[in-house]
């Protein structure tokens, strides 16, 4: 690409981007933090409620946590309800543990016309997989250097 | 030169041909904006009784086609050539549609300039004797789109102001040598533009340069300004896409804002919650189809150039960082002859 | 008052996702990506583990939770195990999650039906 075309191209984009309708970030950001907050404050109650009914310590209520908050992401994505949340939640929605849900459920829902293996087995994993890699191998790597320097 | 060639992309059709009948079906949504009442089906639900979207897209597509042979009292079987394409991949919508219709067949794919890129050869064809019926269609649907080039429908993102939303729309439009208004008077191919722009939600700016580009080229192998017409409609800039056209062609030292309008800020009312716009080969389709032609007929506008613009993107390119390039084809509509 | 904390610290975790959202070009899968990363290193330096306890499910139950779950799952592991439990501790800790998620996943995908969107 010769020189003239790169500045033309830089000045078009700096022109789209000073022009472009900006995202409400302040608004965004509100929603983010009610809907987000929302979510946790579910989640802190399935806690309390595994903690003081089936007498789990911490760690469990936790996985108890995560299953139930999974579970409810999961039924609010087949029943259509939870991108209407992401809407206006945004990140509130997309960052709790239900958003994760939320990326396992949609994909694999979408291409259950491609069958059962390559359609829903594979496309479970589109977003979720990524994030199953990049989490157990940091935690692997956590775990190795916490064995050299411990 | 070649003898009705003008200039370096526009070309003048010495026998004008005529859009003979024409025929559009749309989506629930696209039903209830501001130009619901002028599409010819308007449907209740855009699985439309099929299995998948897919398949409901390739029946707006089938049945668009049919509907304009119908309407112009032909039979499929008259039909020299159908053109047209699709957003999906290896636009199986229009190859799916063509192994049903049985009517000799070229797939054209330019990404939403689809509908002129298939009508400027469609009008070329008969303009040279090749053929005396030429069917154009194109379709895009927003569930097969949306799961092909962007997130699974449920998923719970927020898009951002610049994003389109695909309409599910099909058009068709049958091209023949009669004397019947409205007539397709010039063809002005696009030249593939790109000015380096990557985000995928901000198809609008990354055509706007191709439509401006198109149109200047126009006007200058045809030695017409933008007086020469009353209206210059784009396909699915959005509502930025076209400021920046705006703004491009100001540039160039001409001033088309008073006579321009976007198929995609038309189709849907602004409460419509679909951000930038429509976008979409059905976009153009339907909204030239439905309301500007007849608009046309009814006089309010005698002359017009329309523009179909395309992101030439897919989802590899998207992914290895590749910027969109844009493209735009012209074509001049004239209730006379020229 | 656990209630309150959890819902301000969660809220807040949300913000810095939406202003990542909004101001850079991560998708949500990224950003998803990110705060999972960032929780469990945020864990191994010891950051994450006071905001747990301050913010409760506010913690936990965003992606940096899930990070957090599977970083101390894996030290503490080593600290049972040695070297071993680098590699067994971190999905042994959020098995229940992790299978929920493929379960209830299918489940949901094979139930339900994507709708058509207004």
């Amino acid at each position: 690409m010769d020189v003239k075309q790169q500045k033309l191209n830089k000045e078009y984009q700096e022109y789209v981007q000073r022009k472009m309708p900006k995202s409400y970030l302040l608004r965004d950001c509100v929603l983010a933090f009610l809907v987000g907050g929302t979510i946790c404050t579910i989640g802190q109650a399935v806690s309390n409620f595994g903690k003081s009914y089936f007498n789990l310590n911490t760690e469990e209520a936790s996985a108890f946590t995560a299953i139930v908050m999974i579970f409810i992401g999961a039924l609010l994505t087949g029943l259509g309800v939870y991108d209407d949340i992401g809407k206006y939640g945004g990140a509130g929605s997309v960052v709790p543990i239900t958003g994760f849900a939320n990326s396992i459920v949609s994909p694999a829902m979408e291409f259950k016309k491609e069958g059962y293996v390559f359609g829903v087995g594979s496309k479970l994993f589109s977003i979720a997989g990524p994030v199953l890699v990049y989490g157990i191998s940091t935690s692997v790597l956590v775990g190795l250097i916490y064995f050299f320097v411990k | 030169m070649a003898k009705y060639r003008l200039g370096g992309q526009t070309v003048r059709l010495e026998n004008p041909p005529c859009i003979l009948s024409r025929a559009t079906i749309v989506g629930k949504k696209e039903g209830e904006g501001p130009l619901g009442e002028y599409f010819d089906v308007v449907l209740e639900d855009d699985m439309w009784g099929e299995k998948t979207w897919e398949k409901a897209e390739c029946r707006m597509y089938q049945e668009a086609a049919r509907m304009a042979i119908i309407r112009a009292g032909k039979q499929p079987q008259d039909v020299n050539y159908l053109l047209g394409g699709d957003l999906l991949n290896q636009i199986i919508t229009a190859n799916f549609a063509a192994r049903t219709l049985g009517i000799p067949f070229f797939g054209l794919y330019g990404a939403c300039s689809t509908l002129t890129e298939s009508m400027s050869l469609g009008a070329m064809l008969i303009n040279a004797g090749y053929a005396d019926l030429v069917l154009c269609v194109t379709s895009s649907h927003f569930c097969t789109a949306e799961r092909q080039y962007r997130f699974p429908l449920e998923m719970g993102t927020q898009r951002p102001p610049t994003a389109h939303w695909t309409v599910t729309g099909a058009g068709a439009f049958l091209l023949s040598n009669d004397e019947k208004p409205p007539y397709i008077t010039h063809v002005t191919t696009g030249r593939v533009i790109d000015y380096g722009i990557t985000d995928t939600y901000n198809m609008g700016a990354a055509m706007a340069p191709a439509a401006a580009a198109t149109i200047k080229a126009h006007f200058e192998d045809t030695g017409q300004g933008p007086e020469a017409y009353d209206l210059i409609v784009t396909g699915d800039l959005g509502w930025f896409g076209r400021e920046l056209t705006i703004d491009l062609l100001k540039k160039e030292g001409y001033d088309i804002s008073d006579r321009f309008i976007d198929c995609g800020c038309e189709i849907y009312s602004r409460e419509q919650d679909v951000h930038a716009g429509g976008s979409g080969c059905g976009c153009s389709a339907v909204v030239f189809g439905g309301y500007i032609l007849r608009k046309m007929e009814e006089g309010v506008y005698k002359r017009i150039l329309l523009l179909s613009t395309g992101a030439l993107l897919s989802t590899t390119s998207t992914q290895q960082g590749e910027s969109i390039p844009g493209i735009a084809h012209a074509i001049t509509i004239d209730m006379d002859r020229g | 008052m656990e209630y309150l904390r959890a819902f301000v610290v969660g809220g807040l975790i949300c913000v810095i996702g939406q202003i990542l959202i909004d101001k850079t070009n991560l998708t949500p899968a990224r950003i998803l990506v990110c705060f999972v990363t960032l929780g469990a290193i945020l864990t191994a330096i010891g950051v994450y583990e006071p905001i747990v306890k301050f913010g409760g499910a506010g913690a936990t139950v965003p992606l940096p939770g899930f990070g957090y779950t599977l970083a101390k799952g894996a030290m503490k592991a080593v600290d049972e195990m040695g070297v071993l439990g680098a590699f067994t501790g971190g999905v042994r800790a959020a098995a229940g999650g992790i299978t929920a998620a493929v379960v209830f996943g299918y489940l949901a995908a094979v139930l339900f039906n994507p709708k058509m969107k207004r």
